[in-house]
C-alpha cells in the first residue's frame, strides 16, 4: 500500500527517508563486515568493517593525521576560492565586453576538456612535490566548472528586467550588482557545488600521485608500508570529508538563494 | 511635455518589418493619454521608442523639449510583465528603493518616498515581503509604487493591467486614476482594451494597423471623476467606445484590403466584439485578446 504510493511518486516524509538511508548504510556495513569474515575475500585485502572503523578511530587520535587533513582542506579551500574568483571575474568580463564571448568560446571549449591530472608533469616541474602543485591542479579542475555556469548565468538575464533597469537609468555597476549578479547566482552556486567536489578529488589525487603533503600522501605511505587497514580507514575518512563538503556547500546555497524558486518551495503566485 | 514627431521604426533583418510608419502626437503636461490600436500595430514599439529603450529609425521623441536618445531622466515605465519586471531577490521595499538609490536620493528621503508610495498603492504592510509572495495584482501595485516613488515627470505604462484578472483590473484602473489625479503626472498608457482606453484616458489615440500611423486623436469628454459603474454605464461612454471600436475595425479592414498577408486576414476573421447598445453595463469584461 505504502509502496504503491511511493512508486506513484508521493513525496516521502523526511524522517522516513533518513531512516531508509541509515538502513542502507547499515546493510553496506554488514556486508563489508561479513564478506571478509566469511572468507569470501581475503581479510588481508579487505579487512572487516569493524577493523576499519577501529583503525579510523585510532587514526583520529593521531595529530599527524589532522595536520595532513588540514593540508588537504587548505589546498581544497584555497584552490576552490581562487578558481571561483577567477571564473566569476572572467565570466562577468566575457559577458560585459561585446564580442569577447564569441572570441573566447572556442578556446574555452578546447581547454575545458583537458583532464587536470594530465597537468601533473607540468605541476611537478613548476612546483615540485609541494602544495603549489596540488593548488594548480585544484584550481584548473574547478575553474571550468564555475566558469561555464557563470557564462550561462550572466546570459540568462530576463529582457523585461533588463529594460526595467535601463528605464530607471541604473548604471553599469548597479546593473551588474543588482541584476546580472543575482540572476547568475543560482548558476554560480551550481558551479561551486560541482567544483567543490571536483576540487576535493583533485586535492587528494595530487597528493597521492605527486606526493605533496596531505591526506593523499598519507594514503600513499600507508599503502607502500602495507598497512591495508589504514589505507581503508583513510579512504573512509576521505569519503566522509566529501560528504561534509557537499553538505556545507548545499547549506550555503540554500541560504544565498532563499528567494529562488528551487529553494523557496511552494508559494502563492 | 511629450512630443512625438514623425516617429518611424523599421526592424532590421530579412525584409525589414515596418512597425511604425509615421507617428505624430503630443501629450501636454499632466495629461493622461491612452494609445489603443489593433493587435500587432506596434503599440509596444511606440512605447519603447518613447521610453528610449528602442532607437527610432525616423523622427524623434522629445521629453520636456529634450530629444530622447536613451532612457531620459524623470521617466518611469510600468511593464505588463510585473513578475519579470520586479526583482525576485529583493524585498518589495528594496525593489521600490533601488531606482531611488541610483537617483542619489538621500536615505531619509528615500525611506519617506518608499513608505508613501507603498501606502498609496495599499501595500504598506507588504514592504518586507518578496514579490513572489504576493498575488499578481499586488505585484503590479508594487511596480506602480516603484514608478511613483521615483517621482517621474512622465509615466509610461505598457498594457499594465493586461495580465491580471478582471476584478483586479478594475481596481488597478481606479488606483491609477486616483494616483494620477493626486500627482498630476503626465501619463501615456498603451492598451489593447478599448473600454479601458476610454475609461482611463482624457484623450485616446487610435493607431492604424501596421505600417502604423495615428488614425485618430480623440478627446474623451467624460466628466473627470470616473467610476467603474456610473461612467461605464453613461451613454456618452458607450458612444465613445463604439466610436473607437469602429475606428479600429476600419483600421483592420483597411489593412486587410491593402495587404494580402495571411495573418491580416486571420486577424480580420477573429470574432468581432459586440457593438454596444447605448447603455452597456459591463464590469465584467470580455476575455478575448488579453495578451497582445
Amino acid at each position: 500500500m505504502t509502496r504503491r504510493e511511493e512508486r506513484a511518486g508521493a513525496p516521502m516524509s523526511a524522517p522516513r527517508a533518513a531512516g531508509l538511508g541509515l538502513l542502507g548504510l547499515a546493510c553496506l556495513f554488514a556486508v563489508a563486515e561479513a564478506v571478509p569474515r566469511l572468507g569470501l575475500i581475503d581479510p588481508r585485502h579487505l579487512p572487516p568493517a569493524t577493523a576499519i572503523v577501529r583503525r579510523l578511530a585510532a587514526e583520529l587520535g593521531d595529530a599527524d593525521l589532522w595536520t595532513a587533513l588540514g593540508e588537504t582542506m587548505r589546498s581544497w579551500a584555497v584552490g576552490l576560492a581562487l578558481a571561483c574568483c577567477l571564473a566569476v571575474a572572467l565570466g562577468v568580463l566575457i559577458d560585459a565586453v561585446p564580442g569577447l564571448r564569441a572570441a573566447t568560446a572556442s578556446t574555452i571549449e578546447f581547454l575545458r576538456p583537458i583532464p587536470s591530472v594530465a597537468l601533473i608533469p607540468l605541476a611537478t616541474l613548476l612546483f615540485g612535490a609541494e602544495t603549489g602543485s596540488t593548488l594548480l591542479l585544484v584550481v584548473y579542475a574547478s575553474f571550468w566548472q564555475v566558469l561555464i555556469q557563470v557564462l550561462y548565468g550572466v546570459a540568462d538575464v530576463d529582457p523585461v528586467a533588463r529594460e526595467t533597469a535601463r528605464s530607471y537609468r541604473l548604471g553599469r555597476w548597479a546593473r551588474l550588482r543588482h541584476l546580472v549578479w543575482p540572476t547568475a547566482l543560482p548558476y554560480v552556486m551550481t558551479g561551486v557545488r560541482l567544483a567543490a567536489a571536483v576540487a576535493f578529488i583533485l586535492a587528494v589525487t595530487a597528493e597521492l600521485v605527486i606526493g605533496s603533503p596531505g591526506l593523499g600522501l598519507r594514503i600513499q605511505l600507508a599503502q607502500s608500508g602495507g598497512a591495508v587497514t589504514e589505507v581503508y580507514a583513510l579512504i573512509v575518512l576521505a569519503g566522509l570529508v566529501g560528504v561534509a563538503v557537499n553538505a556545507v556547500v548545499r547549506a550555503v546555497e540554500r541560504r544565498v538563494l532563499a528567494w529562488h524558486p528551487s529553494v523557496r518551495g511552494e508559494v502563492a503566485r | 511635455m511629450l512630443e512625438i514627431t514623425g516617429l518611424g521604426k523599421t526592424y532590421e533583418g530579412r525584409g525589414g518589418v515596418e512597425a511604425l510608419r509615421k507617428i505624430d502626437f503630443r501629450v501636454d503636461g499632466g495629461d493622461l493619454v491612452c494609445v489603443v490600436g489593433p493587435s500587432g500595430c506596434g503599440k509596444t514599439t511606440l512605447l519603447k521608442c518613447v521610453a528610449g529603450l528602442l532607437t527610432p529609425t525616423a523622427g524623434e521623441v522629445r521629453v520636456a523639449g529634450r530629444r530622447v536618445t536613451g532612457p531620459p531622466p524623470g521617466m518611469a515605465v510600468v511593464f505588463q510583465e510585473y513578475g519579470r519586471s520586479l526583482f525576485p531577490w529583493m524585498t518589495v521595499r528594496k525593489n521600490v528603493e533601488l531606482p531611488l538609490r541610483e537617483k542619489k536620493v538621500p536615505a531619509p528621503r528615500r525611506r519617506e518616498l518608499v513608505e508613501e508610495a507603498l501606502a498609496a498603492v495599499g501595500l504598506a504592510d507588504a514592504a518586507a515581503a518578496h514579490p513572489w509572495q504576493l498575488s499578481g495584482g499586488m505585484q503590479q501595485r508594487v511596480a506602480i509604487a516603484r514608478a511613483i516613488a521615483y517621482e517621474p515627470r512622465v509615466l509610461l505604462m505598457d498594457e499594465p493591467f493586461a495580465a491580471v484578472d478582471a476584478q483586479t483590473r478594475a481596481e488597478l484602473e481606479d488606483l491609477l486614476l486616483t494616483l494620477w489625479r493626486r500627482l498630476g503626472v503626465t501619463t501615456l498608457l498603451v492598451t489593447h482594451d478599448i473600454d479601458e482606453a476610454v475609461y482611463l484616458g482624457r484623450r485616446v489615440i487610435v493607431l492604424s494597423s501596421a505600417p502604423t500611423v495615428v488614425q485618430e486623436d480623440l478627446a474623451v469628454d467624460l466628466p473627470a471623476a470616473r467610476d467603474q459603474i456610473t461612467t461605464r454605464s453613461a451613454p456618452r461612454f458607450a458612444e465613445l467606445r463604439a466610436h473607437v471600436y469602429a475606428q479600429i475595425k476600419q483600421a483592420k479592414g483597411r489593412a486587410a484590403g491593402d495587404r494580402t498577408a495571411g495573418d491580416r486576414a486571420a486577424e480580420e476573421s477573429a470574432p468581432p466584439r459586440q457593438v454596444p447598445s447605448p447603455a452597456p453595463r459591463d464590469l465584467k469584461r470580455k476575455t478575448d485578446g488579453r495578451t497582445r
